[in-house]
């Protein structure tokens, strides 16, 4: 049958399987958002651009299918760029669908055009313009297969107005063929044997495990390996809830504020086996230090973050379940002399344990003043085994992943690679919309919270039962944490002192708010706001000017940490 | 060190900004880069010349292959290949220096492809080195203006 660009669009979110969208109409989707009713897709409409493509990220970060936004050209494509960057940097796999001016237009400054296929070249996987209706089905087949397959990433589809309205026959194709795009799934045998054997050799081995991880659903393939040769495991701020953070394995998260016992113990290694992690800075401090008497096995689906930042002694390109799998494999080929090993390396998890009670991770406690790191402790202990958190970005998101015990994966969104303020609370929404019955927590704070604050309406409309917790320091308060260490205490331009009623704000949009200053307060205020109905903001006013400790300064190597300010 | 490296593309709108901005986006640099269609119209080759160490060639090949529009990458150094540039060289050619300019024409078996009373444009074919063996022997008559293509190549052989 004939149908219009548009219709066709939504034909093909059907076949993909998308039952649900986040966007925000305008001018040039108009004719999309008119078709839109016809269709049984669900559209969640954000009060912000920006939010809806972070929605869409935490809808596929739980979900782990591919997210859809919609935007219109102009604005609303612009406003999307840091949802995509977000996404992007974190390997998030989504679909962004842009309005833009009539093909006749284009290039012609009209009316809200903007070049967002070159705006985003840099920050997509992949992205298009449609220049001929019969490529439209193609397009979107494609779009979603390069957002999904491979390493996952947001791909942008800018969509002409003028080809919404136009008519062909529809067809969906059933097959994608691109000649130039073809990831490689299964390890290569020969370096997965390699890896064994290097394995067998290691006194001292580390496995540090990255968002990638998560992306490809390896942690059951994950928590094998790592039993069956109780190599201890460190993980990145994406790949923490893909590892059990109470195993007796687990290191924590290394890193400029991971754990002193995770860098001494990367710092010590012989062996580090890197899966589906990209060698940050923020990971590993001065490279010439990293692991510097370590050999380096680097298993990743995608070949240029190997070798990107350090030097690898065995790189394995491939799915991390199949790699992950066959390297069980072939350590179960070994199993007569895996006790061995087991017992060889004894004096390495007694060095790693001395560590741990050394220095393990704490924080000074206060009767007095609510301490941040008690909240996120009271609310790991307090939340469901399934619930799902956010993180804004800043100290608050540097304490949840200290002192969270993360134990299901896919449980925690936070913003990695780019460091998105605002991110937290419309990538809540869309973890809440995908799962209606779970608990989701966004743990944000004042200042980041603020860079959102519009999503709360969402929320509301839409019955949107998320927990939102501030730890209010009146400050921005790891920039201000900065100028403290680094910058003579000269607090430019951080705090933020003008008191919000965040209590009066939740309700001005028809949400419950509840702020407590005392520490005695907190269990109840977050017993009582799970048990409330709807969205929820908890205000936690805390010690203003607590720090994320330790903390590796920044240049420094991962060992030469700070411990207490 | 220099590397030539040739690329298959898709032939479609947008791909060369793609690969051009790969290089400007992480600081990798291009010395020359030709772009054309090959046999097969909906496929381009593009020739980019550029230099860095063996880590840096690694990335440039490794990022270039990632592109969705790339179907194959080769870095011709180290291998047997043919080069090829072109240049187009318009030198005073003066009642004094007409006929020096006429000699290295022969020698370097170039062309002259326009002539007027005080200047010749020079076709000038061959391995980029051959190029500028030429350009400096015809600097002291005075270059007005000198075009270059960059190279192609080809593998030898089958
Ligand atoms: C969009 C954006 N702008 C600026 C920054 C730089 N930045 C990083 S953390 C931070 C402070 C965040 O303050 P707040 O949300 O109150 O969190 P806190 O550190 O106080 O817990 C800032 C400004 C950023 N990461 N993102
Ligand atoms: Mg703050």
């Amino acid at each position: 049958m004939k149908k219009t660009g548009s219709q066709i669009l939504l034909e093909c979110l059907l076949r993909e399987g998308v039952d649900t969208v986040f966007g925000y109409p305008g001018g040039t989707v108009i004719n999309i958002y008119h078709d839109l009713a016809d269709y049984p897709i669900r559209h969640i409409l954000t009060r912000h651009e920006q939010a809806a493509v972070h929605a869409a990220d935490g809808y596929a970060r739980t979900t782990g299918r591919v997210g859809v936004a919609i935007a219109t050209s102009g604005p609303g494509a612009t406003n999307t760029v840091t949802g995509i960057a977000t996404a992007y940097m974190d390997s998030i796999p989504l679909v962004v669908i842009t309005g833009q001016v009539p093909t006749p237009l284009i290039g012609n400054d009209a009316f809200q055009e903007v070049d967002i296929v070159g705006i985003t070249r840099s920050i997509t996987k992949h992205n298009y313009l449609v220049q001929d209706i019969k490529d439209l089905a193609r397009i979107i087949k494609q779009a979603f297969y390069i957002a999904r397959t491979g390493r996952p990433g947001p791909v942008l589809i800018d969509f002409p107005k003028d080809i919404q309205i136009q008519s062909t026959w529809f067809e969906y194709p059933d097959k994608v063929e691109m000649r130039g795009y073809k990831p490689t799934y299964s390890g290569n045998l020969r370096q997965v044997e390699k890896a064994a054997n290097l394995i067998m050799a290691a006194r001292k081995p580390v496995i540090y495990v990255g968002g990638g991880a998560s992306g490809a659903d390896a942690s059951e393939e994950l928590l094998a390996f790592a039993e069956m040769t109780r190599i201890p495991v460190t993980t990145t701020l994406l790949g923490m809830a893909v590892f059990p953070q109470r195993h007796t394995q687990s290191l924590g998260m290394l890193g400029m504020h991971g754990t002193y016992y995770a860098n001494m113990a990367v710092t010590h290694s012989d062996l580090l086996i890197a899966v589906g992690a990209r060698f940050d800075d923020r990971v590993t401090g001065k490279i010439a230090s990293f692991a510097p008497h370590a050999k380096i096995i680097h298993i990743d689906i995608d070949p240029t973050s190997i070798k990107k930042n350090v030097r690898v002694d065995l790189p394995i390109v491939g799915d991390l379940k199949d790699v992950l799998k066959k390297l069980a494999d072939a350590l179960d080929r070994r199993s007569d002399e895996l006790p061995a090993l087991i017992h060889a390396m004894g004096p390495w998890r007694e060095e790693i344990a001395a560590w741990k009670r050394g220095y393990p991770m704490v924080y000074q406690s206060s009767d007095s003043v609510i301490k941040p790191q008690y909240v996120i402790e009271q609310l790991s202990e307090l939340c469901s085994e399934d619930a799902i958190i956010t993180t804004e970005v800043g100290q608050h998101q540097m304490w949840t992943a200290q002192f969270f015990a993360f134990s299901r994966p896919r449980t925690f969104l936070t913003s990695g690679g780019l460091g998105t303020m605002g991110y937290g609370l419309p990538a809540a929404l869309g973890a809440q919309v995908a799962f209606p019955e779970r608990q989701v927590i966004d743990i944000s704070g004042d200042g980041s919270f603020q860079m959102n604050s519009q999503e709360l309406a969402t929320l509301v409309q839409y019955g949107l039962p998320v927990k939102i917790v501030i730890l209010n320091n009146q400050y921005l308060g790891m920039v201000r944490q900065w100028q403290e260490l680094f910058f003579d205490r000269r607090y430019s331009q951080t705090p933020l002192e003008l008191p919000i009623d965040f209590v009066k704000l939740a309700e001005a949009y028809g949400a419950t708010g509840f702020s407590v200053s005392r520490p005695d307060q907190v269990r109840e205020v977050i017993c009582k706001a799970f048990e409330t109905p709807g969205p929820v903001i908890m205000e936690f006013k805390v010690d203003r000017e607590e720090n994320v400790m330790p903390m590796v300064p920044a240049g420094a190597a991962i060992n030469e940490m700070v411990l207490a300010s | 060190m220099k590397h030539t490296i040739s690329v298959l593309v898709e032939n479609e709108f947008g791909v060369l900004t793609r690969v051009a901005g790969l290089f400007s986006g992480r600081g990798f640099n291009i010395e020359s880069l030709s772009v054309a269609p090959t046999l097969d119209p909906s496929v381009s080759r593009m020739t980019i010349v550029t230099c860095g160490d063996d880590g840096i060639l690694e990335q440039i090949t490794k990022q270039l292959n990632k592109l969705i529009d790339t179907i194959k990458v080769t870095d011709f150094t180290g291998q047997d290949y043919v080069e090829r540039e072109m240049a187009l060289v318009k030198v005073t050619a003066e009642e004094d220096t007409r006929a020096e300019v006429l000699r290295i024409v022969d020698i370097f078996r170039a062309k002259v492809v326009d002539v007027t009373p005080r200047s010749y444009t020079l076709e000038i074919t061959g391995a980029p080195t051959k190029l500028n063996a030429v350009i400096d022997l015809l600097r002291p008559m005075g270059i007005k203006e000198l075009v270059r293509s960059g190279p192609v190549v080809m593998g030898r052989g089958l």
